[in-house]
């Protein structure tokens, strides 16, 4: 328990007085980026790295709002592909419905963890949340309709919006995930900028004080596990959608590497950070899928330098030069 | 002679199987609890420590005509070296910070050591042979067993033991629990704190890298063979108490055995069986079998 007290916390919040101008200049911004993205690159590729900001943003709620790192997040993005998948492939539910699945399973699976991890702290979290991921991996590998390590769900409709959009035009699919993306981030910014989220940085910063101040802690991080986790789902789901198809790497613990990895870059703890940082992952492994191994030896130096000379991340850095807060 | 319907001898087969890998289980948490415990680092990076120990073995023997016994020594020193530097270089430099970069750091780390062997030496795993002295077995009546096998299990315990000792019962040992209790206080009396921390880690290594070493003849020497064995050992680590020796011990051996029983009688979770207990043991026990409540 010493140690983790007097350790520094995970993200110095420089001042609590909100400064909305960064955010009202990152919507903003965000929203044209989002608008003229379909000029600039495949909208499929768009929607992949819209997927997995979502992801990484849900990730970012648990670990930079709340200071819990959970090294299973894999689990929730996998069981919202693959719930998705089954429900328009097997059951043939309309997309909406599918998605909604997808969140749901993810959302009650965060439940379970939620309850059994926070009964430890720091790095015990971890190590459990990572245990868990894997038992859901396993199972994903064994079960009969997940089709098993090698296949997974192939070839999966897109179907129908509401019944009357067809999500085979590529298009009509941007925009709509478009709309889910952007509600996704202002529903980051509008729950760390309430009263729930200011507890969570109390409970972050320093938890005996705020046990002592009558919060019920525990409720607290279970609430935004279940939360973190059915924005992990949403992703899952979404990027099943968009590609068509879920398979065990998105359960597989690299995939909750990668994830640390998009929210680490971009900065921690900030509501932009996963945006830029998620962008910049998806881009890169885009980009140098041809060099095969060495993008993992690339990523794992990523990491070794945001962790040893650049842990606010590059949106933790512009916060800092601008003085805004993003 | 059946055990509810599984013939004995297929059960003690598995149960063998299962000592073998609980021997590696309980050779990797207890490297994983001496650094966690003493540095308060999850070394994530382990895991490849454990696969570099096997290369390098079989490099030594490939390059160099070093044979198994003459790795047994050299490839744990190695270890120790390529760990001491890593705790010089990077690890010491995030003590004073939140414990959760000591993961992400050695996590990077682990990704980076997997991703250059890969590209060089690709997934297929390269075989080396079981030692002369080592092959062939006994016949025991009811089963046979490999020589090889037995000496693992044997090593294994060698090793677990003689740490607990070193750390629980020597006056080194005491240092070194003072100097993580209390580090300026340990400093004040003398010890060399620093010093001290990067011998902890290297001898983490070590280890690993000397349960590379034993793994190296019974499964396919790759690249990727740490990667999901470091997740396992963290588990156990979980389920024996965070940071016990004792407990990181016993539990690997014990699951070791329970997997192998789960292969007879229920194989479908045979993958799943390490992380099941786990979550028992947590609703039970939230601190681990040996762990301290507080802990």
């Amino acid at each position: 328990m010493s140690v983790q007290d007097t350790s520094a916390s995970i993200v110095a919040s420089p001042s609590l007085a909100p400064s909305s101008h960064g955010y009202l200049f990152g919507f903003a911004l965000l929203a044209m980026v989002v608008l003229t993205g379909p000029l600039y690159a495949f909208p499929v590729f768009l929607i992949v790295a819209m997927s997995f900001i979502i992801f990484a943003s849900g990730f970012n709620l648990l670990l930079g709002f709340a200071g819990l790192l959970s090294f299973g997040h894999a689990a929730y993005f996998g069981a919202g592909a693959y719930l998705t998948a089954h429900s328009t492939k097997v059951l043939g539910l309309q997309p909406e419905f599918a998605l909604i699945i997808g969140v749901a399973t993810a959302a009650f699976l965060g439940l379970i963890v939620g309850v059994l991890a926070i009964r430890r702290n720091g790095i015990s979290f971890a190590m459990i949340t990572l245990g868990l991921a894997q038992l859901v991996f396993y199972y994903v590998l064994t079960a009969a309709w997940t089709g098993g390590a090698e296949n997974g769900i192939q070839s999966v409709p897109r179907g129908m919006l509401f019944g009357i959009i067809d999500l085979r035009n590529d298009t009509a699919m941007y925009y709509f995930a478009a709309t889910i993306f952007l509600l996704s981030i202002f529903v980051v910014y509008r729950v760390t900028h309430s009263p729930f989220g200011q507890v969570l940085k109390a409970i972050r910063d320093n938890e005996q004080r705020a046990i002592s101040l009558g919060y019920e802690v525990r409720a607290f991080k279970i609430t935004v596990f279940v939360m973190s986790a059915a924005l992990a789902g949403l992703g899952g789901g979404l990027k099943a959608m968009a590609l068509q198809f879920a398979t065990a790497t998105d359960v597989h613990w690299m995939m909750s590497g990668e994830v640390i990895l998009m929210t680490l870059v971009g900065g921690v703890g900030t509501v932009f950070g996963p945006v830029v940082g998620g962008f910049l992952v998806v881009t890169m492994q885009n980009y140098l899928a041809s060099l095969g191994a060495w993008v993992m030896a690339i990523q794992g130096a990523i990491f070794i330098v945001a962790v040893l000379v650049f842990r606010q991340g590059i949106v933790g850095f512009l916060e800092k030069r601008t003085g805004l807060k993003l | 002679m059946d055990v509810l319907g599984i013939p004995i001898q297929a059960l003690l087969g598995q149960l063998l199987l299962g000592l073998i890998n609980g021997a590696f289980y309980a050779l990797l948490a207890l490297g994983l609890a001496i650094i966690f415990g003493l540095l308060n680092v999850a070394n994530f990076v382990h895991g490849a420590q454990y696969m570099l120990g096997a290369v390098i073995s079989w490099m030594l023997l490939q390059f160099a005509g070093i044979g198994f016994w003459p790795s047994l020594i050299i490839t744990p020193l190695i270890g120790f070296a390529l760990g001491a530097a890593l705790e010089r270089s990077m690890l010491s430099r995030l003590y004073e910070t939140d414990p959760i970069y000591g993961i992400l750091l050695t996590f990077g780390v682990a990704l980076v050591v997997q991703g250059v062997l890969r590209a060089q030496f690709g997934v297929s795993g390269m075989t080396y042979g079981i030692p002369d002295a080592l092959s062939g077995g006994w016949n025991l009546g009811f089963m046979f067993l490999p020589k090889y096998r037995a000496w693992v299990v044997l090593v294994a315990l060698l090793v677990c033991c003689s740490t607990w000792y070193a750390i629980e019962k020597t006056s080194l040992g005491a240092s070194v629990r003072a100097a993580t209790e209390n580090s300026a206080m340990a400093e004040a009396l003398g010890i060399n704190v620093a010093r001290l921390k990067t011998m902890i880690y290297g001898l983490g290594a070590a280890i690993a890298a000397l349960a590379g070493v034993l793994a190296a003849p019974i499964y396919s020497v790759s690249p990727l063979m740490g990667a999901d064995i470091v997740i396992i050992a963290f588990a156990i680590v979980v389920i024996g108490g965070m940071g016990t020796l004792l407990g990181s011990t016993v539990a690997g051996f014990g699951l070791g055995l329970v997997e192998g029983a789960s292969k007879v009688f229920y194989p479908q979770i045979s993958g799943m069986v390490v992380f099941i207990v786990m979550v028992v043991i947590l609703l039970v026990r939230p601190s681990g079998l040996f762990g301290r409540a507080s802990a």
